[in-house]
C-alpha cells in the first residue's frame, strides 16, 4: 500500500527580506479572515469593502486621522521598544499596560500636587517625565525581582499587577483625585499649562515624537552595540550556555525589566502630558497589550517597531472611526490583533520549515513525523 | 452561622468557574502544552453558552455547545503550537486577544438580554447535613458536575493507561514516542479537552452564576486559573482547594461591596483577588516543593519534533 508521508524539515536557504515578507503575508491573511467574518456577520460584501476603505484611508490622510494615528503611534512605539529588550531574552513582560498606568499616575501626582507651582515649564516637564519613567520602572521591578530570586512566573505576576494598577487608577479618579468641578465624571482636574508638552509648530503633534525617535536609536544601540545587548541575546538563545559562560541572568533580567518598565511608564507620562492633560478613565485603549504584537510583528527590531507602531496606531484610529461610521464594536480591533498574531506565528513556521511529501519507506522506523500513526 | 454558611456556599459557587478552567489547564499542561489563552476561552464559553441558551431555551444543550466552541478555539492553539511548533506563550496571548475580541463582537447584540439559567437543586439527604449540606450540596447541577470532574480527572491522569501516556508525553516526549505513544495526537487531545473545560468555566458565568452576558465578564479569572495550576502543583484535588479559596475571596469582596458596611472604596476591594494571587504566589515560593516546581511537567512549553533532539 502506498502511504504518503509528511515530513517537516527546516529550510536551509533563507531569502532576502524574509522577515518583511512574513509580516506582510500575515497581515494580509488576517485581513482576509476578518473580511470573511464581517461578510458573514453583516451578510453584505459591500460592507467589507467599505470597512477596509475606511480602515486604510481615514487614519493615514492629513486633514482626516493622520495626527491621531501619530499620537497613538508614540505610546505604542515607546512601549514596544522596551518590550523588544525583554522579549530578546525571552522574558514575557505582559505588564506594560500596568507600567503605563503607573507612569501616568505618578505624573499626575507630580503635576497636580507635588510640583504644581513650578514656574519653569522645561524643568517641570523633564521632572514629570522622569517621574513617570521611574514609576513604570519600579512597577516592572516587582515581577523582575520575583522572577530573579523566587522564580515566579512573570506572565502571571505582571498580569496580576496590571489588574491591580487598573483598579488603583480607578480608585484615584473616582475618589481622592476626582475633579470637584468635573460633574462627577471619573477624571482629575486639568494639569497646569506649564506641564503640557509643547507642540511641534501647529501640527497638533507633541514633542513626544522626538523623544520616541531618540529612544529608537538608544534601544538600537543597547541591543546591538553594547555588551548588555549581546548578553541578552545569548540568554534568549540559550540560557544554559549563558550561565556557563558566567553571564548573570538575574542581573540582566532586572536591568532589562527596568528599561522596559521605564519606557512604558514614560509612554503613560507622555500620554497624559501631551494628549489628555489630565488623568481620566480609559486613558489607555490597551496600548500595553497592542505593543506586544507591535514588538513581535517588528521581529524585535527597533526601527521596524516604529513603522509597525505607526500601522497599529492607524489600526486603532481606524477602529474608532469604524465604530462611528459602521457602528462596529471596538472589540473588532482586539479580534483582528489576535488574528494577526496567529497568522504571524503560522507564517513564521511555514517560512522556517517546509513540508515535504514523500512515499513511505517501510524499513525506516521512527525518525520522522508520520501523519498516519 | 447563617452568614458563614452563605459565604462558604458563595465561595463554592464563585470558585466553580475557576475549578473548571484549572482542571482543563492541568490536563493540557500535563501533556506539555502551555495554554495561556484561558481568559479568551472562558469568554468564548460564556458568550456561546449564552447565545445558545437564549436561542434554544435549553441550558444543558447550551452548556455542551459552549464546550464545543471552546474545543474548536483551542484547536487553533493546538495546530499552531503542536503542528507548526510555534511559541506557546505568544500563541496563548493571541488566543486571549481573539477570544476577547470575538466574544465582544458577537455578544454586542446580547447585552442586557436575559437567558434561562441553571436552577438550584438541593441534593436529597446530603443537603440536610448541617453546615456541609448547605455549603456543598445546595447548588446548581454544574457544581455537582465539577465535583465529579475533579475525581474523574484525577483518576484519568493517575490511574488510566491513557492518562499515564498523557503525562509521559508531558515529561519525556522522546521516550514516550519511542514507546509507541503518539505525541502529537495526545497533545492535541489534551489541548482540546482543556479548552472545552475552560469554556465550561466561562459558560458557568453566563448560565449559572448570572444569566446574562457582560463584555469581559471573566474579569481575569482565566489568568487566576493559570496561577492556580501552579499552586495546585498540577493535581486536581489541590486545584479544588485553591479554586474555592479564591472563590471565597471573590465572594467576600462582592459581599463587602454590597453590604457597604466597611468604608473601603469598591475599586480597592476589587484589587483583592489579584493581590491575593500575587501574595499567595510569593508565600508559596518559600516552600521548597513549590520552588522546585514539583509536579510541573518537564517538557512544558517545549515544542516536540522527532528530528531535532534538544
Amino acid at each position: 500500500m502506498l502511504h504518503l508521508k509528511l515530513k517537516i524539515e527546516k529550510r536551509l536557504e533563507h531569502f532576502k527580506y524574509e522577515n518583511f515578507l512574513i509580516s506582510v503575508v500575515s497581515l494580509i491573511i488576517s485581513l482576509v479572515i476578518m473580511g470573511i467574518f464581517i461578510w458573514i456577520n453583516t451578510g453584505n460584501f459591500a460592507d467589507v469593502v467599505e470597512t477596509y476603505k475606511e480602515l486604510f484611508t481615514w487614519p493615514f490622510f492629513p486633514e482626516l486621522g493622520l495626527v491621531d494615528t501619530i499620537l497613538k503611534m508614540i505610546p505604542l512605539a515607546l512601549i514596544a521598544l522596551g518590550l523588544l529588550v525583554v522579549f530578546k531574552m525571552k522574558v514575557w513582560n505582559i505588564g506594560a499596560e500596568g507600567q503605563l498606568y503607573l507612569g501616568a499616575m505618578a505624573t499626575t501626582w507630580g503635576a497636580l500636587f507635588l510640583f504644581k507651582n513650578m514656574s519653569n515649564s522645561i524643568s517641570m516637564i523633564t521632572l514629570l517625565l522622569i517621574f513617570g519613567a521611574i514609576a513604570g520602572a519600579l512597577w516592572a521591578l516587582i515581577p523582575a525581582i520575583l522572577k530573579a530570586f523566587l522564580k515566579l512566573d512573570e506572565i502571571v505576576t505582571t498580569l496580576m499587577l496590571n489588574y491591580i494598577a487598573v483598579y488603583w487608577l480607578n480608585y484615584l479618579i473616582y475618589g481622592p483625585w476626582k475633579d470637584p468641578k468635573g460633574f462627577n465624571f471619573p477624571l482629575t482636574a486639568v494639569f497646569p499649562k506649564n506641564s503640557w508638552l509643547p507642540e511641534l509648530g501647529d501640527t497638533g503633534i507633541h514633542i513626544g515624537i522626538i523623544i520616541t525617535f531618540i529612544l529608537v536609536f538608544v534601544t538600537y544601540f543597547i541591543m546591538y552595540k553594547t555588551h548588555l545587548g549581546f548578553e541578552l541575546k545569548i540568554i534568549g538563545d540559550n540560557p544554559k550556555a549563558a550561565r556557563y559562560s558566567g553571564i548573570s541572568i538575574e542581573k540582566n533580567l532586572i536591568i532589562a525589566m527596568i528599561f522596559s518598565g521605564a519606557l512604558a511608564g514614560l509612554a503613560g507620562s507622555i500620554q497624559v502630558l501631551g494628549v489628555q492633560h489630565r488623568l481620566q478613565h480609559g486613558f489607555s485603549t490597551g496600548y500595553g497589550y497592542t505593543a506586544i504584537i507591535v514588538a513581535w510583528l517588528a521581529r524585535l527590531n527597533p526601527f521596524s517597531a516604529v513603522i509597525v507602531a505607526f500601522l497599529f496606531g492607524g489600526l486603532l484610529v481606524g477602529g474608532e472611526q469604524l465604530q462611528i461610521v459602521m457602528r462596529f464594536p471596538i472589540s473588532m480591533i482586539s479580534a483582528l490583533q489576535g488574528l494577526i498574531l496567529f497568522s504571524l506565528l503560522a507564517s513564521e513556521a511555514i517560512f522556517k520549515y517546509r513540508i515535504k511529501i514523500t512515499k513511505n519507506d517501510p524499513i525506516k522506523i521512527g525518525g520522522e513525523f508520520n501523519g498516519n500513526t | 452561622m447563617e452568614t458563614l454558611e452563605n459565604i462558604l456556599a458563595a465561595a463554592i459557587r464563585s470558585g466553580t468557574p475557576l475549578l473548571f478552567a484549572t482542571l482543563g489547564e492541568i490536563i493540557t499542561e500535563r501533556s506539555g502544552i502551555l495554554n495561556l489563552g484561558l481568559e479568551g476561552l472562558m469568554l468564548i464559553g460564556a458568550i456561546f453558552g449564552f447565545i445558545a441558551a437564549y436561542t434554544l431555551q435549553n441550558v444543558y444543550l447550551a452548556f455542551i455547545l459552549a464546550m464545543v466552541a471552546g474545543a474548536l478555539f483551542s484547536l487553533i492553539h493546538a495546530f499552531v503550537t503542536i503542528s507548526l511548533r510555534a511559541n506557546q506563550t505568544v500563541s496563548g496571548l493571541a488566543l486571549t486577544m481573539l477570544g476577547t475580541g470575538v466574544s465582544g463582537m458577537i455578544g454586542r447584540n446580547y447585552i442586557g438580554q436575559v437567558a434561562p439559567k441553571f436552577s438550584k437543586i438541593d441534593l436529597p439527604l446530603l443537603s440536610k447535613i448541617p453546615l456541609i449540606g448547605k455549603v456543598f450540596f445546595s447548588h446548581d447541577v454544574l457544581v455537582y458536575v465539577s465535583y465529579i470532574l475533579v475525581a474523574v480527572t484525577s483518576y484519568f491522569l493517575f490511574k488510566t493507561r491513557l492518562g499515564m501516556n498523557l503525562r509521559a508525553v508531558g515529561e519525556e516526549p522522546a521516550a514516550a514516542d519511542s514507546a509507541g505513544i503518539n505525541v502529537f495526537l495526545t497533545r492535541y487531545f489534551a489541548t482540546i479537552i482543556g479548552g472545552a473545560l475552560t469554556a465550561a468555566g466561562g459558560a458557568y458565568l453566563s448560565l449559572a452564576y448570572t444569566s446574562m452576558w457582560i463584555e469581559n465578564m471573566s474579569a481575569g479569572r482565566g489568568w487566576i486559573a493559570i496561577a492556580l495550576v501552579i499552586f495546585s502543583m498540577w493535581e486536581p484535588y489541590k486545584a479544588m482547594i485553591g479554586s474555592y479559596l479564591f472563590g471565597g475571596i471573590m465572594a467576600l469582596q462582592l459581599r463587602l461591596q454590597a453590604e457597604g458596611k466597611i468604608n473601603i472604596s469598591s475599586n480597592l476591594l476589587m484589587m483583592l483577588p489579584y493581590l491575593t494571587t500575587l501574595i499567595v504566589m510569593i508565600v508559596f515560593s518559600f516552600n521548597e516543593k513549590f520552588r522546585k516546581r514539583v509536579g510541573a511537567p518537564s517538557a512544558l512549553g517545549i515544542p516536540y519534533s522527532r528530528e531535532e533532539k534538544t
